[in-house]
């Protein structure tokens, strides 16, 4: 209970922390507000996200239908507002799978090196050799199109970036005198890899976290893109910009809804994840 | 003597976000022709980038901000705080050049000992390529290394630091500099390899007629090669003199502190003489004398009040209110 | 009696080196290469010799921070190179390391406090006071305060970071610390006062020392004897003022002419060595010393001298000493 306590105390420090910085204010209000999005969808969603009102089809922004509507004359704003949910979920569970064994595979190559350390690393150069959008492809169409799905093969393609990002930094650590002197006072080393190689290699993990958070979503916009990631009539981002497309010209709405909410999501945790690395790093604090 | 280089209420600033730190506070001092002048100091006292002032290679965030460093070469006067950028680079590596603590990363690991050599030679004469050639294996067997001719045509990492070091030695002359700045030569290096690299820059500037600047925090560095020294203690020279004044007679409390520290070591009978405390942090330098937390000769006078850098003996100044006349304030 | 407290005997530390695509083993780095000595009870016992001498690598070998190929390594009577790693792991609570740089031994990330108490958690089932009264003990002991223990190590002066390493290694209370060049990261000023720690906390806490040093000025301070390591091999050992005052092997006495004199009156006549340090990958025939020695003898390049007593303790390896 203590440490639950302590813990929360640590990650509100965290955020008073980001929120003094006016970037990583930016990065965390932005990502704030997609949070309440997607938990409060159906509050905040003046629609429902199938109801269909034929008689304004590609109807343009307007009071009433804010964002506009589509070919089926649903309405956009509701549909980016369920989107957010989607695109949140599959970044946060796809970067959770691929964080867990990247670090535990990126851990384990880098701490015990040798035949261990070979054989992961040429596993993951397989898995790195395939373009990441052809993996993905190939992952969804054996396991078959749903979200589900797309979260882990999202999450397995994400996989071999983590690992090398963890093995890396924990090599450099490894090498530091601190390592040396916690083995010299008879740490376990298990506790050496909890307590001092984690801790050190966390601003690179978190930096790379966000970063494929900002992929993941982008990749299931690029599976629904290609009809292959969340299964109509359910909205997601990527799958309506792949709907947008025909009526380009006609309703550019369509399009510039979805796009602006995707970069601005993944400019948001971007930001995030740079003023974070700065904040959890204790040289930068007086 | 005639002043090879003379520098003038030296100033130079720490740009932070929250105000300009004062590193190095209104330094003066003079280099004489062919004389080598020591500085010592402990680490942050300002010693190195005095030096780099002197080349113009401070860069952000440091900055000068005020006084003058006149060189003077057989042509002109300058003041080498006003030059431009490409004068200045007229002056680098022809007429000053500079030494640094660690040969391993001051060479480029790409190139050849010989291209890193002819280098300065090309951007400062017209000599053809056969006869840079020929300049830089006669250095090299100057400064000392065997088989000149082959490590010519070899790569930074297939030598040693000494080696490495009497390269570096054999760059900063090629152009038969007036002034040549040492900045912690033999730190990086084992002491037999010391040893010889000392040696080999007392006999180098006799046979040059270079003068030295010896910035080290090693006394007895000093001893072995300068004539002249001042001290360096957050930003200020506490001290100046001839070297065997500065061992033998003397004056600032600093000095002494450190001169203990070093000569009490062996000593076993005893507890070594330490000198207490720390280094003020820049930025937030006391009122009154900056040694004064540490000294144990301390008065009521310096705490209030910053003492100044007089004379006290010919040619032997000190920064400390023990020597100061009674009626001063 | 038996005063000793730690006795190594052949100890070799060979490092592979690794080349080709295959990372086949080409060759050996002979770091440290069959030295024997022993350690006297609450004595300092130095180890000096220039950089590559393969002093480091002993200290490491004998608290197995790093493997020693082969030899033994006699603890408390308990050859501490047969432990298994848990066994070895536990004891290293009575066998203590301090490092050279105290930027990079502490973890950056975690407080004094926790740098600490994390010894104790390791070896001790202790209660969280007992914990922080160990801890008020120990910053009391190398002089830190109370108010400095939430702090992170950037936000400390290299001499107080020293004083957070040294407060690391004897917080567990061990009996045997080996101090690897603890000072020749500090200024002057600050060399001293860590020096004059140390010094005091072996005679309160009955500590036996290895210092592994470069600067001979601090050796002879601090210790009560020598061994002078060159490429791997102890040339040369002894009780400190002997070696000092009369040194035998040529190459320690290249060693204690270079020392920087303390007064510039007094220039002293140098012993240089010609040449660098050979390579320890392929250590040359006979002598290691011989192709940089002004002494040397045909037989030099040929056999090797192994350490022959010269009485009183002083032991020598190098053959103008040889009937």
């Amino acid at each position: 209970m203590k440490n639950i306590i302590e813990i929360l105390k640590g990650i509100i420090n965290i955020i008073k922390q980001l929120l003094k910085d006016p970037i990583g204010r930016i990065g965390f209000i932005g990502v704030f507000i997609i949070v309440l999005l997607s938990i409060f969808a159906p509050k905040i969603a003046p629609y429902d996200i199938t109801e269909m009102f034929t008689k304004s089809k590609l109807v343009s922004p307007n009071g009433e239908f804010i964002f506009g509507t589509d070919n089926f004359g649903r309405d956009v704003f509701s549909r980016i507002i369920y989107g957010a949910k989607v695109s949140l979920q599959v970044g946060i569970i796809s970067v959770g799978i691929s964080a867990t064994f990247g670090y535990i595979f990126g851990i384990v190559a880098g701490y015990f090196e040798g035949v261990v350390d070979s054989i992961i690393m040429r596993f993951m150069d397989v898995l790195f050799a395939f373009p990441s959008i052809l993996l993905a492809l190939f992952i969804v169409s054996v396991l078959g199109p749903s979200l589900g799905n797309t979260m882990i093969a999202i999450g397995i393609v994400n996989t071999p970036v983590f690992t090398r990002t963890v093995r890396a930094s924990v090599i450099s650590v490894k090498s530091m005198e601190y390592i040396t002197s916690a083995k010299s006072i008879g740490l376990k080393p298990i506790n050496i890899i909890l307590k001092h190689i984690t801790p050190n290699i966390l601003a690179p993990f978190t930096v790379q976290a966000t970063l494929a958070l900002s992929g993941a979503i982008l990749t299931e916009a690029s599976l629904s893109f290609l009809g292959l990631g969340i299964q109509p009539p359910d909205p997601s981002w990527g799958s309506m910009l792949s709907e947008s497309r025909k009526y380009m010209e006609r309703a550019p709405w369509l399009a510039i809804a979805p796009a602006v909410f995707i970069i601005c999501t993944i400019l948001s945790f971007n930001i995030l994840g740079d003023s974070l690395r700065d904040v959890l790093d204790p040289k930068l604090k007086l | 003597m005639e002043n090879i280089l003379e520098v003038k209420n030296l100033n130079i600033d720490l740009i932070t976000e929250k105000g300009n730190k004062k590193l190095i506070d209104n330094v003066s001092f003079n280099v004489g022709k062919k004389q080598s002048y020591g500085i010592v100091g402990e680490s942050g006292c300002g010693k190195s980038i005095t030096a780099l002032a002197v080349m113009q290679l401070l860069s952000f965030p440091l900055k000068t901000s005020g006084g003058e460093i006149n060189f003077h070469s057989e042509k002109e006067s300058v003041n080498i705080l006003s030059l431009k950028k490409n004068e200045i680079r007229k002056i680098r590596g022809k007429e000053i050049s500079m030494i640094f603590q660690e040969p391993m990363t001051a060479l480029d690991p790409i190139f050849t000992i010989e291209r890193q050599i002819i280098e300065a030679l090309k951007f400062h004469t017209d000599l053809n390529k056969k006869d840079m050639s020929d300049m830089a294996l006669q250095m090299l067997k100057k400064v000392g290394i065997p088989r000149a001719e082959e490590i010519l045509k070899e790569y930074p990492h297939q030598l040693s630091g000494g080696m490495l070091q009497r390269i570096m030695i054999a760059i900063a002359l090629i152009c038969k500099p007036k002034l040549l700045i040492a900045d912690e030569p033999t730190t990086a290096l084992d002491v037999t390899i010391q040893a010889q690299i000392l040696d080999l820059m007392n006999e180098l500037k006799t046979s040059f007629d270079t003068s030295i600047i010896m910035i080290t925090h090693d006394l007895g560095v000093i001893a072995e090669t300068c004539e002249k020294v001042a001290v360096f203690y957050a930003g200020q020279i506490v001290e100046e003199t001839d070297v065997v004044t500065l061992f033998h007679n003397t004056a600032h409390p600093y000095t002494s502190g450190l001169l203990k520290a070093v000569t009490s070591l062996g000593d076993k009978s005893k507890n070594l003489f330490t000198i207490p405390g720390m280094v003020p942090a820049g930025g937030h330098m006391p009122k009154g004398c900056r040694f004064e937390e540490r000294c144990n000769k301390k008065m009521k006078i310096c705490k209030d009040k910053s003492p100044e850098l007089i004379e006290i003996a010919d040619g032997h100044k000190c920064r400390c209110w023990l020597y100061a006349e009674s009626g001063d304030n | 009696m038996n005063n000793v407290l730690l006795e190594v005997e052949n100890l070799k530390t060979y490092f592979p080196v690794k080349g080709g695509v295959l990372k086949k083993t080409t060759g050996y780095v002979h770091a440290v290469d069959d030295i024997s000595f022993k350690v006297n009870k609450q004595e300092t016992f130095a180890l000096v010799g220039e950089s590559g001498c393969g002093k480091s690598t002993t200290g490491r070998s004998l608290l197995r921070v790093i493997e020693p190929t082969s030899g033994k390594i006699t603890f408390r009577n308990e050859d501490v190179i047969r432990l298994s790693k848990e066994e070895m792991r536990k004891k290293r609570k009575d066998m203590q390391l301090i490092f050279q740089n105290p930027y990079s031994s502490l973890n950056p990330r975690m407080t004094v406090n926790k740098l600490l108490s994390e010894p104790l958690r390791t070896h001790f089932s202790m209660s969280q006071k007992e914990i922080e009264e160990q801890i008020l003990w120990v910053i009391d002991k190398v002089g830190l305060t109370k108010e400095q223990l939430d702090r992170y190590p950037h936000q400390f002066s290299g001499g107080q970071r020293q004083r957070i390493s040294i407060a690391r290694a004897i917080i567990s209370k061990p009996s045997f610390v080996v101090a690897d060049e603890p000072v020749s990261a500090l200024d002057v000023s600050i060399q001293s006062q860590i020096l004059n720690l140390l010094i005091e906390l072996q005679k309160d806490l009955k500590l036996t020392y290895i210092f592994i040093s470069h600067d001979l000025n601090v050796v002879r301070h601090i210790s009560n004897s020598v061994a002078v390591m060159y490429l791997g091999r102890i040339v040369e050992t002894g009780d400190t003022e002997q070696i000092y005052t009369s040194a035998m092997h040529p190459y320690t006495k290249a060693l204690l002419s270079a020392v920087p004199s303390k007064d510039p009156l007094q220039k002293k006549k140098r012993i240089i060595l010609k040449g660098d340090v050979p390579s320890p990958v392929n250590p040359p025939n006979g002598c290691p010393l011989n192709s940089r020695c002004e002494s040397a003898m045909s037989i030099c390049k040929e056999i090797r001298p192994e350490l022959a007593d010269m009485g009183n303790n002083h032991h020598v390896a190098c053959h103008l000493y040889k009937e």
